[in-house]
């Protein structure tokens, strides 16, 4: 049923005169990079102008403890533990931001220091953390059929999501109180986001690494700001910056035998710093 | 600083007209901060076509006041707001100005995608429909601002900003119209243009307008009433009338011009 579904794109592709196009792992591993990254360039225009960078890094990194739950609960794919959890943790530091105490920074940087020292810790226990290392830099060419069903499920459902509340988000970026007085639920907008940033981000982890996640989420939409003068523009130029970069990175990668994630997040710096010049120029 | 004497009328020029049906009610509203109390047993009436000027010393309770009104802030008491038929509505439009420094400037948003992102369904991030680029000229032409709306937000002036904010207040036109210290950091020629434009509004369209503010001068031409806030009412009435006040006249400093 899948591989019908894939065989179009397999078809098409292997037509192609590339090396890279004639291997079944690199024709996946691009219907991957171009279900991920644009969804990663969407999400990441509010977490840039939200400054969100820091959330974002510290739900990665929440991974090491989230598989560390999977392990304990012996559960065969640690996904549903990650992103459990995940989602836990952007509830409790939304919850310590809203109280107010901390800062959210160091709200958030206590947190993520308490997470990855947890996880380190249990998947360290008898010396056994190398099993794990494939999380910190990804594994984009181990993807499977089944995985790219996944992640189209949920390419759709969070960019629907992400659509319905996206004015939401826009305004309380722009003043929090200028929302309140427009729409109705602006405070729940932002928490809608979070958690759906958590998910998005946890479900690519596997493919991009935990290390390098968090700049495919900010490198389009840094390099996109640069470009743009209006919200549309914006939108369209960090999907486009996060799409291109993404192929090249994988096929650079391939080339180089190097990490795809690592490649991607070089191809898109390359792209950040060009844009920082013409802005810097004109 | 010119002081109308104690008996001047409340407003210069045309008194404002007023429909004096619809209003909106505080009574007894109270708010706590970490369990202080920030805002304590405040009672006030806002009348359409009237501008009520709030003022006090920073920590009063001014913004918490603002954000009682909004929701933004859990309180004790209650906010009413009675249209024009005396019908309890519960949720009142509401054109809110915040204060400009408060505004973030760096994401790359027009004026007009704050406007896509007020008056429409469609996510602004898909562009914005030619009716929703009509409704947005017709609200900034209210404030003269149409020129502005292709600008990026972050590159317009503070008085720029200011009046592109009014014109989104305005549209669709609100019930109750709340600024909160719209004119900190705009220069002297900008805030007498801006509280004249406002105070042209508020008869134009009958709007019952809140005011924050720290520009008395300015403010004790334009008001109807002011409001001297000290996380109680300590005194309101007459621009005239507040400004003699001795605790108004000790709290900023006026003895001098007696």
């Amino acid at each position: 049923m899948i591989e019908s579904l894939l065989a179009p794109w397999h078809r098409a592709l292997s037509s192609l005169p590339f090396e890279w196009a004639g291997y079944e792992f690199m024709r996946l591993a691009l219907l991957a990079v171009l279900l991920i990254s644009p969804l990663l360039g969407a999400l990441g225009t509010v977490v840039v102008a939200n400054r969100m960078a820091f959330f974002s890094e510290a739900v990665g990194h929440a991974a090491f403890t989230g598989i560390a739950l999977g392990v304990i609960f012996g559960l065969a794919d640690p996904m549903w533990s990650m992103i459990g959890f995940a989602l836990v943790l952007t509830l409790a530091i939304a919850w310590v931001r809203r109280r107010g105490g901390l800062s959210s920074d160091t709200a958030i940087g206590l947190v993520m220091a308490f997470t990855v020292s947890l996880g380190i810790v249990i998947l360290s226990r008898g010396g056994d953390f190398a099993r794990y290392t494939n999380f910190l830099i990804g594994d984009m060419l181990a993807i499977a059929p089944r995985d790219i069903v996944w992640l189209a499920a949920l390419g759709a459902g969070s960019a629907g999501l992400f659509l319905l509340f996206f004015n939401r988000l826009l305004l309380a970026t722009m003043s929090p109180s200028l929302a309140r007085s427009r729409t109705r639920h602006a405070g729940a907008a932002e928490l809608v986001f979070a958690c759906l940033l958590a998910v998005v981000v946890t479900c690519a982890l596997p493919w991009i690494g935990i290390l390098v996640i968090n700049a495919l989420l900010i490198l389009p939409a840094a390099a996109a700001r640069n470009l743009a003068r209006n919200t549309a523009g914006f939108f369209g130029w960090s999907i486009a910056v996060a799409s291109v970069t993404g192929m090249v990175g994988l096929i650079a990668s391939f080339y180089a035998s190097t990490a795809t994630g690592a490649t991607i997040v070089l191809a898109a710096m390359v792209v950040y710093l060009l844009t920082l010049l013409r802005r810097v120029v004109s | 600083m010119h002081i109308p004497p104690e008996d001047a009328p409340a407003h210069q020029g045309i008194a404002p007209h007023r429909c004096g049906e619809c209003c909106t009610t505080l009574r007894g509203v109270t708010a706590r901060r970490n369990g202080v109390i920030v805002l304590e047993e405040i009672d006030l009436h806002l009348h359409c076509g009237e501008l009520t000027a709030v003022i006090g010393e920073n920590g009063a309770g001014k913004t918490t006041l603002v954000k009682c009104l909004l929701g933004e802030m859990p309180h004790r008491g209650e906010v009413h707001f009675l249209d024009a038929a005396r019908r309890r509505k519960d949720s009142p439009v509401i054109g809110y100005v915040p204060q400009h420094n408060s505004f973030e400037k760096e994401a790359p948003v027009s004026v007009l995608d704050l406007f896509a992102a007020s008056l429409s369904a469609r996510p602004a991030c898909l562009g914005v429909s030619p009716a929703v680029r009509q409704a947005a000229l017709a609200g900034l032409e209210r404030t003269g601002a149409d020129p502005l709306v292709d600008r990026q937000v972050g590159t317009l002036s503070g008085g720029e900003l200011q009046r592109v904010l009014l014109g989104l207040a305005l549209t669709p036109v609100p019930n109750i119209l709340v600024l909160d210290e719209p004119m900190s950091g705009v220069d002297h020629r900008g805030r007498e243009q801006f509280y004249g434009l406002l105070s042209q509004l508020r008869r134009e369209y009958d709007l019952a307008v809140l005011l924050v503010s720290h520009d008395l001068a300015t403010l004790a031409r334009f008001a109807d009433r002011m409001v001297f806030l000290d996380r109680r009412i300590v005194c309101e009435g007459t621009p005239a009338e507040v400004l003699h006040d001795p605790q108004v006249r000790a709290a900023f400093s006026l003895h001098s011009l007696s």
